[in-house]
């Protein structure tokens, strides 16, 4: 069962080419990752799912992104929903400076998903515990966000995600601004969040890729080169250029 | 040609930076010290600040004055926030890198350059006339707003500006409007910026005569204003005809009437750096 099926999808910044006709059917509950050298286009591919590219002037695309059956880019889609429904988590931890409770029920309060305040509480309660941060915090739940490390910053950029009860989760490269040990906890998280959520994730780091994917899709140059279960990517690609990538003749 | 030594080629060229420095900052010393010098007595004296001019101004206070420029000063903020704030919200968030932008950015930073008195001839012809709002502390404070407008949308775009990409990011990826995102996230991370750029050129206009020359002022009122249609009299403009249109006039009056404008126009300064450093001491980013 597929959630996310990418068809005939093209992405033009200005007048350069970024992504080229890529096809990919990325499953429910699993976790997809998108790997390949800088600049091959996995993170406008990502951006792409939410939309997150709009921001960006002189961005325009075609083909179609179905989720759950229902191209993101007709007329009629409002992109809010779309975006509270596929969260975002960014390579540095994008926290806003305010206090820890507040960063979690900002888009609860602001999409006015819930208004009352043990509704709110309760929501923020459950986030912080899904993503294992709870008893560290519960506490300090009003101290200013800044004042958490960066693999706790990152967790809490997940919770704020999860809050607002998305069902898909992008992430891209969440780990580079983490050291090995830090990295090693977040990717055990979203190990975990896959049970409820479908997850992609964009990585520079083949191990990673390797370590927490169910299916990997490798990117060259904007083009879609091969998509296949994370084993058979890494020991027995079908393409050349794959195998010359994951075995690290270029990269 | 003597041949200097390094030496002392090093320690001249110091002397000589040395001197240009102390030079700059002279007239800044000579000013304040002579002002509050010849003015302390006068200004210190009971009810100098406090109470109306009297006997053709030779005698009595300059609180009309004081009072006249500090309504003008704050009318004036209340129209150039909005309207200088919103133009600053389109322009950094909103307006694509066209040439209809450039061309508006480029008008804004000559709009700064523009002369004050032709704002107050232009203050003149649409205000008092044409609008019929008179000679009038709404039709001063209307052309001061015009003057400060271009200062407080570069001051405003600046503190847009520099509120990190990455905050917009991330609430616009929670699926939050960009308008609610401006609200909520961008517009409170810049509002120190924006309020200390408005406290700064409301400080610069509390000193100008020209824009009010013909706008706003009163050679000398009986009374305080009733309303905004009102003349008003003005420190600067009190200042110059005191010193030029009065004969007989005691001096140390004209340098306390300076020292007053001073003190005002320094110390809103002094608001503004010292909420500059608090706001950049809090600030988390």
């Amino acid at each position: 069962m597929s959630k996310i099926e990418i068809r005939n999808f093209n992405l033009y910044y200005t007048s350069l080419h970024v992504l080229k006709n890529i096809n990919v059917n990325i499953l429910e509950r699993k976790i997809t990752a998108i790997i390949g050298p800088s600049g091959c286009g996995k993170s406008s591919l990502l951006r792409s799912i939410n939309r997150m590219n709009d921001t960006i002037e002189g961005v325009h695309v075609s083909g179609e992104i179905n989720i759950f059956g229902k191209n993101i880019y007709d007329i009629g889609i409002d992109v809010r929903i779309l975006r509270k429904n596929v969260g975002m988590v960014f390579q540095r931890p994008n926290l806003f400076p305010i206090s820890i409770y507040e960063n979690v029920a900002f888009g609860l309060k602001i999409n006015r998903i819930h208004s009352k305040k043990n509704a709110i509480n309760e929501v923020v309660e459950k986030s912080l515990k899904s993503v294992s941060l709870w008893d560290h915090v519960k506490d300090k739940l009003h101290k200013s966000a800044l004042s958490l490390t960066l693999e706790q910053q990152q967790r809490l950029c997940i919770a704020r995600v999860v809050a607002v009860a998305s069902n898909i989760i992008l992430l891209d490269e969440p780990c580079s601004s983490l050291d090995p040990i830090a990295t090693q906890k977040i990717e055990e998280l979203i190990i975990y969040l896959s049970d409820q959520y479908t997850i992609v994730i964009v990585t520079h780091n083949m191990q990673q890729a390797a370590r927490v994917s169910h299916n990997t899709a490798f990117m060259l140059l904007g083009e879609l080169i091969e998509f296949d279960k994370t084993e058979k990517i890494f020991t027995n690609p079908s393409m050349n250029e794959t195998e010359d990538y994951v075995s690290g003749r270029f990269g | 040609m003597i041949k200097l030594s390094p030496k002392l080629s090093q320690k001249l060229s110091y002397l000589f930076l040395f001197l240009a420095t102390i030079l700059a900052i002279i007239p800044g010393v000579l000013i304040i010290s002579i002002i509050i010098a010849k003015g302390w007595s006068v200004f210190f004296t009971l009810k100098f600040l406090t109470s109306m001019p009297t006997s053709g101004m030779l005698k009595g206070g300059i609180l009309p004055a004081i009072i006249g420029t500090f309504l003008l000063v704050i009318i004036s903020i209340f129209f150039v926030l909005p309207i200088g704030v919103g133009a600053a919200i389109y322009l950094n968030e909103y307006s694509k890198n066209n040439l209809f932008t450039k061309i508006i950015k480029l008008a804004i930073i000559n709009l700064a350059g523009v002369p004050s008195i032709v704002y107050g001839l232009f203050g003149l012809g649409i205000f008092v006339i044409y609008l019929k709002l008179g000679v009038s502390i709404i039709a001063g404070a209307l052309t001061l707003s015009m003057m400060e407008l271009p200062v407080v949308i570069t001051t405003a775009y600046g503190a847009l500006n520099s509120v990190p990409l990455s905050f917009r990011e991330a609430s616009l990826s929670l699926g939050v409007s960009r308008w609610k995102t401006i609200v909520h996230i961008v517009l409170p991370n810049a509002i120190p910026g924006i309020l200390t750029g408005a406290v700064l050129s409301t400080a610069r206009i509390a000193g100008e005569t020209a824009p009010l020359l013909f706008t706003a002022v009163a050679f000398y009122t009986p009374h305080l204003p009733h309303s905004i249609r009102d003349q008003v009299m003005i420190l600067p403009y009190h200042l110059y005809i005191t010193a030029t249109q009065i004969p007989n006039m005691e001096e140390n009056r004209i340098f306390a009437t300076a020292l007053a404008l001073l003190i005002i126009v320094l110390s809103m300064n002094f608001i503004a750096i010292i909420a500059r450093i608090y706001f950049r001491k809090n600030r988390k980013w």
